[in-house]
């Protein structure tokens, strides 16, 4: 069998109202659009790996929270509805999606040798996360490809974001290796915003622009320096202020998932491509892309 | 109108293990068992209405209130999925709902309710009301926890719902779902190995417990910041449920606690307690933090441009007084300033009379359901339901500092701006207010209020 490869690796963030603005036929709720700079970044996203073959895309988001080790989606199919519980106005969609068990065993199995606490998650009546479906959805609309769904292990509560980050490293790492060994082609997400203040008012029509901006000067500026280390290719930069950024922007990365991406991509240290970048209800997102199939060793 | 009271309170574990594997493990079944006891406390209580306030739902956008009728669905817990699913389907109050969330927004809350099919009710909610309310018999309500809430927002939220429940008569029974110590193992471990996670965690549960079980709530709450910094892992929702469950018992220490258990789940520490309203005798506090009534905003990070909006709208109108002092007179800081020289009240003999009153908020000055004009003059869409509702509020909190109350209202004249468009709402909100009081009544359409308000009241009452 040929050796699998990630063919490329992108931090894709989750608020719902990405997919609330995009009136897929799925979801419930009509929007008069909205948050037109990160959709387009999106678009972009899309457009750029339009071509690119892959078999699977493995998503971690920050919003299945598990507090007893790192969980994985383990069974082929799950449908249902998914209605947001912090913004439930603007996000009830319906979703059908496949998952790569194979895979995500493969991922969990190499974990769990790692040392790391694995379960896979069998229970038919779980409902996957609105992270991972805003995510899936805004990525590739068609659901058209299998997913590994990874749960975020919130070991930054227990610990430390450097304990945190070390299990996240472990985790990527042992990602890394399973697809690899799988023989399958697979682009990596990580589902999270960079600051993430939320204002805790929404306005009347939550997709009025005129209303939409950073919640703090600090905030932006540290987005700015992240995105700043990503599209210079110093990610072990990011890896290494990566505390800091978390307890003083009140980072997303929290959940581990932009840990775990890099790790996945071994620490890139060639620049990626910024496909946009916006608030969304005041929290900072960007949406990056790193090309390695552009950078593969010969 | 009858006094509605909060009969009974519980602090309640959010686990699924209660529900779905109490066999597994003597601590989860003797949790159980207290579940099942505290059910009964509730049939035997006569209540009506039971409230929870969940850790684990938590919200941005203010709090949230559960309005579908009937939510129903099958839960599956994040971590704990292996131990099957709960199918829910609850019996809610949503007239109760629409009142309290009407209430938390004339008290300067952010608050809305939730109506989705399928909203997936939190696990500590589907836990609470599946065990304390096995066959629907009572109506629930479910509010959610603020991610950003502090003490006095969620003060305010509590007292917002206990004087509704007061006013309407209910007999309510509040409850929160929560953890004590929220450090769980990080490994999965045999069900019979389960205990507290650690010999602090222990120590410290144990001492909240031992208040709780001479009845000091209001301590418990005074201590909820340094509960949060030793026994709590920094997860979603911070430790106030203490704050919310003191405010519902108007912040007392004086109520009669019992631990029906108190045991680890996964390392957690969870209990079942019981307070009951009926005095004990530690009913003093050490001290006191603001009584607060109104929340005018503590975050830090609201909106700038709304907020300057909403100053310059109030800022524009007459000028505000301090209220005139002269003998009887009754003023407030809980009601807003007046806009001349005259007190908020007077009192002659056994009777109070009432300066017009309208929605404005004391403090913020803001008109909860929106101003009717901008400063321009320009005719804005406002909430004369929203509008009455604070008016009563107003006078209610005018009553309480003149030592008398809503139910002894005996005579109102109200004015309305624009009758044809008002009345009807009025009329609904006067219905569920001061209609179940019945005092003799007076509309009357008016040219204008002094501030850009669409009703105002003025009132006789007895002490
Ligand atoms: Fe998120």
């Amino acid at each position: 069998m040929a050796q699998g490869e990630i063919v490329a690796g992108c931090l894709a963030p989750h608020p719902p109202h990405l997919v609330y603005a995009e009136n897929p036929e799925q979801n419930e709720p009509v929007a008069e659009g909205g948050w037109e700079q990160l959709r387009w970044g999106y678009e972009r996203l899309r457009d750029s790996l339009n071509g690119i073959e892959y078999d699977a895309i493995v998503i971690l988001s920050p919003h299945w929270q598990t507090y007893v080790g790192t969980h994985f989606l383990g069974l082929e199919n799950f449908q249902s509805l998914s209605v947001d519980p912090i913004f439930p106005n603007l996000f009830r969609y319906h979703y059908d999606m496949n998952v790569d068990v194979e895979l995500a065993q493969q991922i969990h199995d190499k974990a769990g040798k790692a040392g790391l606490t694995v379960k896979m998650m069998t229970n038919p009546d779980f409902r996957v996360d609105y992270g991972t479906i805003t995510t899936g959805h805004m990525f590739r609309p068609q659901w058209d490809k299998p997913l590994v769904v990874i749960s975020s292990n919130r070991s930054s509560a227990y610990y430390s974001v450097e304990v945190m980050q070390e299990m996240m490293m472990e985790l990527g790492k042992a990602t890394r290796e399973a697809i690899l060994e799988s023989g399958k082609k697979v682009v990596v997400l990580a589902s999270n915003s960079l600051s993430h203040r939320h204002f805790t008012t929404e306005s009347e029509i939550p997709e009025d622009m005129s209303k939409e901006h950073i919640t703090s000067h600090a905030m932006h500026l540290w987005d700015m320096r992240i995105i700043d280390y990503m599209k210079s290719g110093q990610c072990q930069r990011i890896i290494d202020e990566m505390p800091e950024f978390t307890e003083q922007a009140i980072a997303e990365t929290d959940g581990g998932a932009f840990t775990w991406l890099l790790s996945t991509l071994e620490v890139p240290n060639y620049p990626a491509i910024l496909h946009g970048y916006g608030t969304i209800i005041g929290t900072g997102n960007a949406i990056v892309e790193w090309p390695v199939y552009k950078h593969k060793e010969v | 109108m009858a006094n509605g009271e909060i009969v009974e309170s519980f602090v309640v574990p959010v686990h699924p293990h209660t529900v779905l594997a109490p066999e597994q493990n003597e601590g989860w079944g003797r949790l159980r068992k207290a579940y099942d006891d505290a059910a009964k406390i509730i049939q035997d209580s006569g209540a009506d209405l039971l409230i929870i306030y969940s850790t684990t739902w938590p919200s941005i956008i203010g709090h949230q209130i559960i309005s579908d009728p009937n939510p129903e669905w099958v839960m599956v817990d994040h971590d704990f999925h292996e131990l099957g699913s709960i199918h829910y389907s609850f019996n809610i109050d949503v007239e109760f709902a629409e009142q309290w969330n009407a209430e938390n927004k004339s008290r300067g809350l952010q608050s809305r309710c939730v109506n989705y099919h399928g909203f997936p009710i939190d696990v500590g909610s589907v836990v609470a009301l599946t065990l304390l309310n096995p066959d629907n018999k009572i109506p629930a309500i479910i509010v959610s926890s603020n991610v950003y809430a502090d003490r006095s927002e969620t003060t305010v939220l509590a007292k917002a719902c206990r004087d509704l429940v007061k006013r309407t008569g209910r007999k309510a029974v509040a409850i929160t779902a929560m953890s004590l110590s929220n450090r769980m193992f990080t490994e999965h471990i045999d069900p019979k190995d389960d205990r507290i996670h650690s010999l602090k965690d222990d120590e410290w549960n144990q001492k909240i417990l031992e208040f709780l079980s001479e009845g000091r709530l209001e301590d418990v709450g005074q201590l909820s910041r340094t509960i949060q910094q030793q026994i709590r892992v920094q997860k979603v929702v911070n430790f106030k449920p203490m704050w919310w469950l003191s405010a519902m018992n108007d912040n007392r220490n004086n109520l009669t606690g019992k631990v029906l258990a108190y045991e680890g789940i996964h390392g957690a520490g969870c209990a079942v307690v019981n307070l009951n309203p009926t005095p004990s005798g530690f009913g003093d506090k050490e001290y006191d933090e603001d009584d607060v009534e109104i929340f005018t905003g503590e975050r830090g990070v609201l909106d700038s441009n709304v907020e300057q909006e909403s100053k310059v709208e109030t800022s524009e109108g007459p000028a505000l007084w301090e209220p005139t002092k002269a003998e009887g007179s009754v003023n407030t800081d809980a009601a807003p300033k007046p806009v001349g020289a005259y007190p908020h009240a007077r009192r002659v003999g056994d009777l109070i009379y009432l300066s017009g009153v309208g929605p404005r908020q004391p403090g913020t000055n803001e008109i909860p359901g929106g101003p009717i004009h901008d400063n321009s003059g320009k005719p804005l869409n406002y909430d004369i339901k929203e509008q009455t509702h604070a008016v009563v509020n107003n006078i209610a909190r005018i009553l309480e500092e003149a030592g008398s109350s809503l139910d002894k209202v005996l005579d109102v004249t109200s004015f309305l701006v624009d009758m044809d468009r008002d009345f009807q709402g009025y009329n609904e909100v006067w219905a569920e207010t001061l209609g179940k009081v019945g005092p003799t009544r007076t509309t009357l359409a008016i040219r204008a209020l002094p501030t850009p308000i669409a009703v105002e009241m003025k009132v006789i009452a007895s002490v």
